[in-house]
Parts: structure tokens; C-alpha cells; sequence
């Protein structure tokens, strides 16, 4: 009797063993692509962090001295590009969430047989590369493009003003850029909402305005959440609309560490700069996460 | 959400009727619900029972016609204007809310502020008090379908809607919910409008039951009176079950109607006589039918020449499928109580039966 039990029993469990095994080959190629492509760079970058220059003060030559210093210098000269980098970057993801919300909405609940070809539409500038999308962009900004020519021609600008080579530039471009990164998780989620429950807040005394606030914004939160990381995290670390729509003024901390790596040659301070800006995002996602309250959710 | 008139009174559905393109689904509807009352639409899907409740819960709005409560006419009136209250089929418990708030959410949004005794009182109404902090994820369908009742019920609508509100529970729990259902309703006294595919529950739970059949109601009336007496044959069946023989109207004789029945007489009495021409649809009910051994001698409404088909075990019962000699299969139910002779596939029977329990409609009725 026990012994035919525990036979029993070891069948049940065969199968767990198996999905376990599966599990982990299904996994193999995503780790090893991340061992060889992340954790390594990861590690050389770290280790480059505290270096110094040679004695022999060439370019491009560097010793570990394990300078942990390397941090708190290349913060303290580099605290403008910082602050606004998260601040370019917050612009733009309040930007993005208020297209996209409504843009979201309207593809998800009314768009009818147009569903598809809006979705496609959202996800349109993604077939062409990002740089030359920037780069249209600065001419269509431009001090001869079409923009800035009928603004001064409505008298709305003054005939010497232009529009590249400011925060609202730059801002724009990171919105623009980023806006499908917001529009598609929003949609996402608002599209599996139950409309039986929009019916039911309704049928409980609640008009339109109070459903939406109550039941559908909500319930969409898991996709506000994601579609803000989305947008933030890239947009506090590019530098490509800073430099092609901003100007030295409104560079932010990746065009320094773009300019560190591949025209200054200080790696160590790019190294570090990298370091701070990675941990500084994961810090604000912990905060913004845990204030969100969606972790059940998402 | 208007405090200074309460509407309240008989439901009232007048000439309502609703037409998706060119399918009509709710036809010429009039129809009266007397306040108080646990009222069941009952068909087959399709029938309009859905579109017909939508219509009294605001969520689609009729063609033409008139809804009323009491005097108060609601037609025009918006979902979240009516003292109206769904449990909606799947629930639709609002997944990112406690159980707690899910049954406030009527009462605080019409600005009620101390909700926690009225939401207490209805938890232990439904005895879910103690998951009160829980999210409907965490329940279990029959704790769901509750918590949807008592999300409702809480609000003490004029009108409290079912859609189908057992259909996801298995048997045994819908068996003990549709009790249930029906003793929450004897306890809060509101109007209950049930609608369902499933006769049993309709009969189980309902003081009135409307059949309803491609956008109209065919017979509407209590359940022992729509099933002892059927006016069309798509009630007899949707009811249950009903054998039909052709007859015709032969002679009167004092109470009761002679019919001739495949060559046989039988009685008829007049009083369950639905039929307007003398041929007749002859409906009998399978437990109705007795089943006799060919030889037994027999007085009263009966019919020889049976052999059984087909036999199957129901536990309580036992139905027979017997072939009569002008090739119709007739159904029987025998009670498994000894009452009934052994028989066996091929036995050739006489089926009996009382004249009270014969209904009749007329030859070319459907």
C-alpha cells in the first residue's frame, strides 16, 4: 500500500522536473546573450570607473588605481547636465502621458474597424531610424523651415527667434521620440478592460466622468506605470536630441558621456557619469513604483 | 441619485420593442411586474430575455415603447439615473477594489457617506463578512456571485436585475444558491427580474415566469400553471418535457371532451382544453404516463400496442422510449419506487394515464 503510494507520488512529481529543465533551456539564450552583451561590459565598465590616467599621460591610457574619487568629481562638474536631464526627461514623459492617454483611449474604445490601422500609425516612425527622424526634425524646426517661417510670418515670433537650440526643442524631440514607448502600454491596457465593468459603474450611479475616474483610469495604471519607465528611462539618458535639436545650453549627462568616451577620451569619467546616471534611475523607479501602488497589478 | 421623489411601484414595459439592424429582437413587448415580486424571463438564447433586461437597466436603449416604474416614466433616463441594479452575469466585480469597497461603490457614489454599516449588514446577509478586505480575484465563483448580489442588493434598488447569475456555478452550488436567491429576496423584499435559459432555476426561484420566445413573450404565468397547462408547444417543451399525439374532437360528455386518439378513446377534461378547432395536439407529460404489461386489463384514458425502444437509468427515474404502432416514439418517465412492472428492450406495453393530466392545443399549433 505505501509502496504503491509512493510510486504514485514520484509520478506526480516527474513531470515538475521536466518543465523545470524546459524552463531553463528556454532561458539559456536570453542569459548567455546577456553574460556576453551586459554583464560583461558591465564589469569592464565598473572596473574602468576607478581608473587614472597613465604615468605616461598619453591619451587613451589608464591605470586601476581603484579612485573611487573618480565619482564624487565627475558628479560635482557634471551636476547641471544632471538635473537636467531628469528634468528634460520628466517634460517629456508628462508630454507623452498627455497625448498618449487620450490618443490610447480613443484607439482602444473608439477607434472601431480603424483600430489596427492607428495602432500601425503609432508604431509608423519606427520604420525609419531614429537619428534621421531627429534629424528632419531639425529642419522642419529649423531657421528656414516651414515652422519658424509662418510663426514669423503670424507675427507669432519675432523675425530674429528660433526654435532649434532650446529646452522646447529638445523637450519636443524626446516626447516625439519616445511617444509610442508611452502610446503602446497604455493602449495595452486599456484594451483589456472588461467594458461589462464600465457597464456595471454605470448601472452602480456612477456617470461617465466618475467611471472613468474610478474603474478605467485605474484599472489602466499598470500601462501609466509602464509606459512613464518606457519613456523616462531612455529619454534622462539620450543625448541625440540634445545635440541635434538643443545647444550646448541644453546639453544633458549623455552628450557629456558621449563626448568623455569618444572626443575627450577621459573613460574612467564616462565610466563613473554612466554609473551615476544608471543608479540615479533605478533609485527614482524604486520611489516612483512604490508610490505608483501598482506592483500587484502589473 | 434624486432624493426628493423615491420611484417606486410595478415595473412596466409598454409596446417596448428593439431592433438591431434589421433583426428584431424585443417585438411589441407589453408586460407588468408587480412590485415585490421575483419575476423570471425564461428562453432559449436569443429570445430577447438579455436585450429585454439591458433595455430596464438603461445599457441599451428601446426602439420605441415605454419604460415605467411605478408612474415614473424611466425610458429616457441614463443607467446611473435609475433605481435600477444589475448582477450581471460574470459578476463584473471591479478587480482593483476590496470586496469592502466593491459594495460601497453604489452608495458612495450617490454620496452616502457612513457606508460601513450598510455594507456590514448586507457581508453578513450573503455571510462573506470576513472577506471584506479581500480582492475578487481571491474568491471563488459562489463567493463572487454573492459579493455581485450584495454589491446590488445594498443599494435597495426599486429593481434588482439577474442576467443569468448562476449560469457560471456548477450544479450543486447553483442548486444552493437559487434557494438562496430566493430567501435574500423574501428577506429585502425588492422587485427581482431573473433572467435565464435554465427553466429549473426560473421554476425553482420565480412566482412568475414569462416565456419568451423570438422577441415575445408566449405564456407568462406561474410555474405549476405554465407547466400543467402549456398554451403552445414551445412552452410545453421548453418546460420540460411533452409527448404530442394528434386527436380529434369526437363528442362532449358532461365535464369532459371524447377524443379519438390514434383509434383509441379517451377523455379530455374541458377545462384543459386550450384548442379553438376539434383537432387537437393531445400533449402528455412523460412522468404522467404509466407503463402497463400488454395483457393487463385496463379502464380510463390508455393506449396498446406499445414496445419499448430504449431504456435508460436516472437513478430517481427510469425513462422509456416506446415505439407505438403508428411509428412515434413516445417518452415515459417511471419513478424508481417498484411502482412499475420489470420490463425489458422489445416488451410490448400499454401506457395509461389520467385524463386531469392531458393538456390540449390546437392540431396546427407550434
Amino acid at each position: 500500500m505505501s509502496i504503491a503510494h509512493t510510486s504514485s507520488s514520484e509520478k506526480v512529481f516527474a513531470p515538475a522536473k521536466k518543465s523545470h529543465r524546459t524552463a531553463y533551456l528556454l532561458l539559456a539564450p536570453g542569459l548567455v546573450w546577456l553574460l556576453i552583451f551586459f554583464a560583461f561590459p558591465l564589469l569592464n565598465l565598473a572596473e574602468t570607473s576607478t581608473k587614472t590616467p597613465a604615468p605616461s599621460f598619453e591619451t587613451g591610457e589608464f591605470v586601476q588605481t581603484f579612485r573611487f574619487a573618480n565619482f564624487i568629481d565627475s558628479f560635482s562638474a557634471n551636476q547641471e547636465q544632471f538635473f537636467r536631464s531628469f528634468f528634460y526627461a520628466l517634460c517629456a514623459t508628462v508630454l507623452a502621458l498627455a497625448i498618449s492617454y487620450p490618443l490610447a483611449y480613443a484607439i482602444a474604445f473608439r477607434s472601431g474597424v480603424w483600430k489596427n490601422f492607428m495602432l500601425v500609425m503609432v508604431i509608423a516612425p519606427f520604420f525609419t531610424s531614429f537619428l534621421l527622424r531627429t534629424l528632419a526634425w531639425k529642419q522642419i524646426l529649423g531657421a528656414e523651415g516651414p515652422v519658424v517661417s509662418v510663426l514669423q510670418f503670424l507675427r507669432i515670433l519675432p523675425a530674429d527667434a528660433t526654435i532649434t537650440a532650446t529646452a522646447f526643442s529638445v523637450i519636443m524631440g524626446l516626447t516625439y521620440n519616445f511617444l509610442p514607448f508611452m502610446t503602446l502600454p497604455i493602449y495595452a491596457s486599456l484594451d483589456r478592460i472588461d467594458y461589462r465593468l464600465l457597464e456595471a459603474s454605470g448601472d452602480l450611479y456612477a456617470n461617465s466622468a466618475t467611471t472613468f475616474r474610478k474603474v478605467t483610469l485605474p484599472l489602466s495604471m499598470p500601462g501609466v506605470v509602464a509606459g512613464t519607465l518606457l519613456t523616462f528611462i531612455p529619454a534622462s539618458g539620450d543625448y541625440i536630441n540634445a545635440q541635434l535639436l538643443g545647444s550646448p545650453g541644453n546639453f544633458m549627462i549623455g552628450n557629456v558621456i558621449n563626448s568623455r568616451f569618444f572626443r575627450v577620451v577621459d573613460y574612467p569619467t564616462a565610466a563613473s557619469l554612466s554609473f551615476i546616471l544608471m543608479a540615479s534611475i533605478l533609485v527614482l523607479i524604486v520611489i516612483y513604483i512604490r508610490r505608483a501602488g501598482t506592483d500587484e497589478l502589473v | 441619485m434624486s432624493e426628493k421623489k423615491k420611484v417606486e411601484g410595478d415595473l412596466r414595459l409598454d409596446q417596448v420593442s428593439k431592433t438591431f439592424g434589421d433583426f428584431v429582437a424585443v417585438d411589441d413587448l407589453s408586460l407588468v411586474i408587480p412590485k415585490g415580486s421575483f419575476f423570471a424571463l425564461l428562453g432559449p438564447s436569443g429570445c430577447g430575455k438579455t436585450t429585454t433586461l439591458r433595455m430596464i437597466a438603461g445599457l441599451e436603449e428601446p426602439s420605441s415603447g415605454k419604460i415605467l416604474i411605478g408612474d415614473t416614466d424611466i425610458t429616457e433616463a441614463k443607467a446611473y439615473e435609475r433605481p435600477v441594479n444589475t448582477v450581471f452575469q460574470n459578476y463584473a466585480l471591479f478587480p482593483h477594489l476590496t470586496i469592502f469597497e466593491n459594495v460601497a461603490f453604489g452608495l458612495r457614489r450617490r454620496g452616502i457617506k457612513d457606508v460601513n454599516e450598510a455594507v456590514e449588514k448586507v457581508l453578513n446577509l450573503v455571510e462573506l463578512a470576513h472577506l471584506k478586505n479581500r480582492k475578487p480575484g481571491q474568491l471563488s465563483g459562489g463567493q463572487q456571485q454573492r459579493i455581485a448580489l450584495a454589491r446590488a442588493v445594498v443599494n435597495r434598488p426599486a429593481l434588482l436585475l439577474l442576467d443569468e447569475p448562476l449560469g457560471a456555478l456548477d450544479l450543486k452550488l447553483r442548486r444552493q444558491m437559487q434557494i438562496e436567491l430566493k430567501w435574500i429576496q423574501t428577506e429585502v423584499g425588492i422587485t427581482f427580474v431573473h433572467v435565464t435559459h435554465d427553466q429549473e432555476e426560473a421554476m425553482t426561484m420565480a412566482d412568475t415566469i414569462a416565456v419568451m420566445n423570438n422577441g415575445r413573450i408566449e405564456q407568462m404565468g406561474s410555474p405549476a400553471d405554465l407547466y400543467e397547462n402549456p398554451r403552445t408547444v414551445f412552452v410545453a417543451n421548453f418546460l420540460g418535457q411533452s409527448n404530442f399525439i394528434d386527436g380529434e374532437v369526437e363528442a362532449s360528455d358532461g365535464e369532459n371532451l371524447v377524443v379519438s386518439l390514434k383509434g383509441s378513446k379517451i377523455a379530455l377534461p374541458k377545462s384543459r382544453n386550450n384548442a379553438k378547432s376539434s383537432s387537437l395536439k393531445l400533449g402528455i407529460r412523460p412522468e404522467k404516463f404509466r407503463l402497463h404489461t400488454a395483457d393487463e386489463k385496463l379502464t380510463g384514458n390508455f393506449l396498446k400496442g406499445g414496445v419499448i425502444t430504449d431504456i435508460s437509468f436516472f437513478g430517481v427515474s427510469t425513462q422509456y422510449l416506446v415505439e407505438m404502432p403508428w411509428k412515434q416514439e413516445l417518452m415515459v418517465f417511471e419513478q424508481n419506487d417498484g411502482g412499475a412492472p420489470d420490463l425489458e428492450k422489445g416488451d410490448a406495453v400499454t401506457l395509461s394515464w389520467e385524463p386531469q393530466f392531458t393538456f390540449a392545443l390546437d392540431g396546427d399549433a407550434k
